[in-house]
């Protein structure tokens, strides 16, 4: 996995490289009651037991979480919010207005950033770039979702009893946040490739798992023809929120371009939530779905070693409340981001020689 | 159609190939071709997505519909027991079920409600009331002009004003085949 002209970051027709391996030195998840109740409770940082965080409003509820995502994050690698260089972040509301407003607060230079729900592998790409690209030294990466903001904003006001269909998914109320910084202990990033908009057709919003499916075979397949590196390279390659239905539709396609996976193929939201015991339908979704799974979860399997090679692929559906209403189509897109357990600059980094990229 | 009779595995088949040539089959680009690999993977999504549980949310519906009606129809008997009239012991009934949901809707019980019983708690007038509270909750933090006064009718809007509609339809009906 070489760029053709020696120096150049860009391989393939998406995949950009990361030479100088950009650490994640630290990453913290905040999650809502519901999401503390699933099987991955135990690995978030902060679980809160109201889903409005103290405040009046769902939106001012998302922002203090991301801003306390943000801050544990930085508070877990001894750092100050202040001292990164940049903020990269995005959120499911109108105007990415979490983002925003928790960044008016932080206070450092801020680029808000939309890929519904992908933006936290947008976001860790992003980062990446600027890293190893010499432009900051250390960047936070933080994604937002709510439940109820998002119900109030794409579907109907939160205590109306509408039933779900069994292909809906249900929005995570959680925020992630990961500091990715030159050298620095840490999960490396070293590749990402950047998704296309792709659109089969697919016009039902409760069934976004078939909308974002074909998108994420589109980004994995590229990935893999890009690095040219071979299908069991890395331990797990994970959806960020395929659920039930996109997954199986993804396990289909990728089977068909050559590429069989077994359990080395995941989704966040199958992860986060026990689907009948908590009543989400197909699984879960949101930004903060693939953002908390990752910064929570895969942070530390990967930390711990039981992970060495990791392919988060976020997966968004690139809907509006007023796309829909006026009966288009939805386009989905996917992001993925390579992570591999030992930085460059950590001691005694053996292992994984084999698998450097 | 020969293409309903293709099975999961070519229709993954076709929409991974068209993934693969080129990229994606882009809007506008050879309509034909696209229409037909919209219509493969919209089968295939079927295909492999969960079936409507009908037989059970249509159980649900009928209990928890019937029990909103039977609850309606004890008020009403306990209202003509106390000797009220029957057309004003009906709007009172109706009266009581609508403050029940308002309050239900209120202390966060009415969605739940919902979730299980779908139609069935729709439809009676118990459902209306939660279609009327739960905007009124909702966007009162955009205050009571542009919040609760503009979008108090969200959801039950369409229902009202497509319900006016049809009643004007049907009495015009009636009207021209000289009904008294």
């Amino acid at each position: 996995m070489r760029p053709a002209i020696a120096g150049q970051r860009r391989i393939g027709n998406q995949t950009v490289l990361f030479p100088t391996r950009p650490a994640i030195i630290s990453a913290a998840s905040v999650v809502g009651p519901k999401e503390g109740q699933g099987p991955l409770a135990q690995e978030f940082d902060v679980i809160k037991p109201d889903t409005h965080f103290g405040q009046a409003t769902w939106e001012h509820a998302e922002t203090t979480m991301m801003r306390e995502a943000a801050a544990t994050a930085a508070g877990k690698c001894g750092l100050e919010l202040q001292s990164l260089d940049l903020m990269l972040a995005g959120d499911l509301l109108n105007q990415t207005l979490a983002s925003s407003f928790a960044a008016r607060q932080i206070y450092i230079p801020f680029i808000g950033l939309y890929g519904a729900c992908s933006t936290m592998a947008e976001s860790m790409a992003l980062a990446s770039v600027f890293v190893d690209g010499g432009y900051a030294q250390r960047v936070l990466a933080t994604v937002s979702s709510h439940h109820d903001s998002a119900e109030r904003q794409y579907r109907y006001p939160t205590e109306f009893g509408a039933q779900r269909v069994p292909t809906s998914q249900w929005t995570v109320t959680g925020a992630g946040a990961a500091i990715v910084a030159a050298g620095g202990d840490g999960p490396a990033i070293t590749a990402a490739t950047i998704g296309k908009v792709v659109d089969f057709g697919i016009k039902d919003s409760n069934d976004m798992g078939s909308a974002m499916a074909p998108a994420a075979a589109q980004t994995i397949v590229q990935h893999f023809q890009d690095t040219g590196l071979p299908a069991n390279h890395y331990d797990l390659i994970v959806t960020g929120d395929l659920a039930e239905v996109g997954n199986k539709i993804l396990v289909k396609l990728l089977s068909e371009a050559g590429l069989n996976l077994g359990n080395r193929l995941d989704d966040c939201g199958l992860m986060i939530f026990d689907r009948q015991a908590q009543n989400v339908k197909a699984g879960g979704s949101g930004c903060g779905c693939s953002a908390v799974v990752f910064c929570g979860h895969l942070m530390r399997r990967l930390l711990a070693g039981e992970i060495e090679r990791l392919l988060l692929v976020c997966t968004g559906a690139l809907l509006s409340p007023t796309s829909y209403q006026q009966g288009d189509t939805i386009p989905g897109i996917a992001h993925a981001v390579a992570v591999e357990a030992n930085a460059s600059g950590a001691t005694g980094a053996g292992g994984g020689g084999g698998g450097r990229i | 159609m020969a293409k309903n009779r293709r099975s999961t595995k070519s229709k993954a088949r076709g929409t991974a190939r068209a993934l693969m040539a080129r990229g994606v089959p882009g809007v506008g680009r050879s309509p034909g071709k696209r229409s037909e690999q919209v219509e493969r993977y919209k089968q295939l999504a079927q295909e492999v997505g969960p079936k409507r549980p009908l037989a059970r949310n249509v159980l649900a519906a009928f209990v928890v519909g019937g029990a909103i009606c039977a609850l309606g129809q004890g008020v009403l008997n306990y209202l003509l027991a106390r000797g009220l009239p029957k057309e004003e012991g009906i709007g009172l009934a109706s009266a009581a079920l609508v403050v029940i949901a308002a309050l239900l809707t209120g202390i966060g019980v009415y969605d739940v409600v919902g979730e299980f019983g779908g139609m069935g708690s729709a439809i009676p007038i118990t459902g209306f009331a939660n279609s009327i509270v739960s905007p009124a909750l909702e966007f009162k933090r955009e205050g009571y002009v542009l919040g609760v006064g503009a979008r108090l009718f969200t959801v039950a809007g369409p229902v009202i004003v497509w319900g006016l509609v049809v009643s004007i339809l049907v009495g015009a009906v009636r009207l021209l085949l000289g009904a008294p």
